[in-house]
């Protein structure tokens, strides 16, 4: 079974500061980390592939820096790497971006095979829009399962895949035949530690390089800045919350400290109170 | 100002760029292994004395045991500066699990790849380097330890074979290994120091443990008895002869050391840095103490110096040219450095510098052993006078 998994190099979070006048992220003197949510959907795939068999390729779309997140993933064990980087796919949105990624997927299938699955993490914490992965599904016709918690059941013979999904409300148990493109969630797993084996591996591995012309992209307008209707009007931190803390009496009995509870959130949100009976109106 | 780049504390002379990608990953893993497994055990595993003989496989199985040795035999074919960053790494968690490593890697790998024949590098290798087998390394005995060459341990021949007598002391390792490279005066070769290779379950050998050590508890320390031990003739190490054999493996042992040192030096600076940032006395945190800072100072300097020494070192190591006098000195000036660096920070962290969770004084603990054992640094400092004098002083 060939897994394909989609990561992306982004700035560690908890370093960044946003550009005061063009209100993009400046990532320059940020060290970079792979999207800690990609890590989740490259463990599960390298599961899979330790369990039935198979190669897991990582692929990346970024600056030629970006070799060093598809290195890392290699010392976790991944089988190949793919980087598809060009000047033109700079400042791409998410839609350019999933164009450009479902070129490169079209050709990594053509030269490695048609992967069975391919992964993505539920969204970026640099760009938070959870919507690449789904693009890329919709571009390459695939079912997708967003938002997976759990992986249930792996039928090979059958083609088929069997996930938990996190919606709201409740677990949705889906199935989907192959081939399909699966976003985890994250805490689904833990990740695995490299080798010193696999980090010599990694390190010796040729990364697999493609521009835009090499993935069969002719029309360039769809890259980059020009391929990319997005415009960032405004990024602002948000305020900080001005609510405060109400202690509620913990006197008497739990039915009675329960009590205390309700009435005082009823008593300071009587939406809460409203809506709780009309649901309950509804349900009889 | 053109040619002037941002001063990182913690890389004062940027090693990170002096390093290949091969080695940063190299030591990426290590790390990841170390802070995973290693650190959140260590101070039990010190604590209580435990026999952490279970590490090994999990060592083996991320790559940390036998760096340099060829991948045929189950090693990781890569440098001696990608083994001084595992060593950093390990010892950056605790002195004795690197100690334990470095046995296995530099005194019990190194010298059957080096001078084993090619049925024991097949028969003993892969089993050291995944780390099912453990081995131990016995030189040093109860009256020869600075002076190896005064050791009583004898081989007399025995048909076909020889038989083994004698005893060695402060061997890490010995109480669980199953492989033991030991040192003797073979009287069928002239009374010259040969090394052998002897299994655990031999008739006649035992290894008790040596309890008690105030120091590198994590990592179990034993003797090993030779009461006439029947070897068969394949157990002889073939291809060296003379005290050179053991100081062979000793020079990749002490130069891993002068590695690892600096990683326990390098906890003990972050650890007090962080620590004097976050206590407060008199108003204001210990760290806007110009002693205080002083102390940080030195530190940070003696560590990176000495990194740039064993970074050195380990080039020349790679390239074929290097010299048991180097080693010499980054063994003796990284460890004594690091001693004093685990003395300072034990001192900064005040009356909470005592407690184990502190970690610091496991460390200087540690380190008292890493400065004696493998030549001890007064010891060095006779190898480098002979060099500059001419003159032999021990």
């Amino acid at each position: 079974m060939h897994i394909v998994v989609c990561i992306k190099q982004v700035p560690d979070s908890a370093q960044i500061r946003v550009h005061p006048v063009t209100n993009t992220i400046m990532r320059q003197g940020v060290p970079t980390i792979i999207n800690p949510y990609d890590l989740f959907a490259l463990e599960e795939a390298l599961r899979l592939r330790d369990k039935f068999g198979g190669e897991v390729t990582v692929l990346t779309m970024g600056p030629p820096t970006a070799v060093e997140s598809l290195r890392k993933a290699l010392t976790f064990g991944a089988d190949r790497a793919v980087l598809l980087t060009d000047r033109y796919f700079a400042g791409s949105d998410t839609l350019a971006t999933s164009f450009a990624l479902s070129m490169a997927l079209k050709k990594i299938g053509a030269e490695f095979g048609d992967p069975a699955i391919i992964f993505t993490g539920k969204q970026t914490i640099d760009g938070d829009t959870a919507q690449v992965g789904p693009g890329i599904a919709k571009r390459l016709d695939r079912n997708q399962l967003t938002y997976v918690s759990k992986i249930v059941e792996t039928d090979l013979v059958n083609r088929t895949i069997t996930v938990e999904r996190r919606a709201e409300g409740g677990v949705q148990v889906l199935q989907s035949r192959f081939p399909v493109l699966i976003t985890m969630l994250e805490a689904t797993n833990e990740m695995r530690r490299g080798s010193v084996e696999n980090a010599l591996k990694a390190a010796r591995a040729e990364v697999v390089t493609w521009n835009a012309e090499a993935v069969g992209i002719e029309d360039l307008t769809q890259c980059g800045l020009r391929g990319s209707p997005t415009i960032v009007k405004k990024v602002f931190a948000p305020g900080g919350r001005t609510d405060e803390v109400q202690l509620v009496d913990n006197e008497g009995n739990p039915e009675a400290r329960a009590n205390a509870l309700i009435d005082a959130i009823f008593a300071r949100s009587p939406d809460v109170e409203k809506d709780l009976f009309d649901q309950a109106a509804h349900h009889f | 100002m053109a040619g002037m780049v941002p001063f990182d504390w913690a890389d004062p002379f940027n090693l990170d760029d002096q390093l290949t990608d091969e080695e940063r990953m190299v030591r990426d893993a290590a790390h990841g292994f170390a802070q995973g497994v290693l650190q959140p055990r260590v101070i039990d595993d010190f604590r209580e004395e435990r026999d952490a003989s279970e590490l090994f496989p999990m060592m083996g199985e991320a790559g940390l045991l036998g760096v340099t040795v060829p991948e045929e035999y189950g090693g990781a074919g890569a440098s001696y500066v990608a083994y001084g960053l595992v060593a950093r790494e390990i010892e950056r968690v605790d002195s004795g699990y690197r100690s334990m490593a470095s046995v296995q890697s530099s005194l019990v790998m190194y010298p059957i790849l080096a001078y084993g024949s090619e049925e024991q590098k097949q028969k003993y290798l892969p089993g050291l380097a995944s780390g099912e087998l453990i081995g131990c390394f016995g030189l040093t005995e109860p009256d020869a330890g600075s002076d190896p060459a005064g050791m009583r341990t004898v081989a007399k021949k025995d048909g076909d074979g020889f038989k083994l007598s004698g005893s060695k002391t402060w061997i890490s390792n010995s109480p669980f290994a199953d492989v033991f490279v030991v040192w003797a005066k073979s009287e069928a070769h002239g009374g010259k120091v040969r090394g052998f290779v002897l299994d655990k379950g031999m008739a006649g050998l035992e290894a008790p443990k040596i309890g008690g050590k105030l120091s590198l508890r994590a990592s179990t320390t034993g003797m090993i008895m030779m009461d006439e031990v029947a070897v068969p003739g394949d157990a002889l190490l073939p291809n060296v002869e003379g005290i050179k054999g053991p100081f062979g493996c000793l020079n990749r042992a002490r130069y891993g050391i002068s590695w690892g040192a600096m990683g326990a030096a390098e906890f003990c600076l972050h650890a007090a840095r962080e620590y004097g940032l976050e206590r407060k006395q008199f108003g204001r945190p210990l760290a806007a103490n110009q002693l205080y800072q002083k102390k940080l100072a030195d530190m940070m300097s003696e560590i990176a110096l000495g990194l740039q020494g064993s970074l050195r070192v380990g080039r020349l190591m790679d390239e074929g040219r290097f010299a048991p006098e180097m080693v010499s000195i980054v063994k003796r000036n990284n460890v004594g450095k690091a001693l004093d660096a685990a003395r300072l920070a034990r001192d900064m962290h005040g009356g909470n510098g005592i407690s184990e969770e502190y970690q610091v004084m496991r460390h200087m603990l540690n380190l008292e052993t890493v400065n004696t054992y493998e030549g001890a640094h007064d010891v060095h400092a006779l190898i480098l006078g002979r060099a500059i004098t001419g003159i032999a002083a021990f």
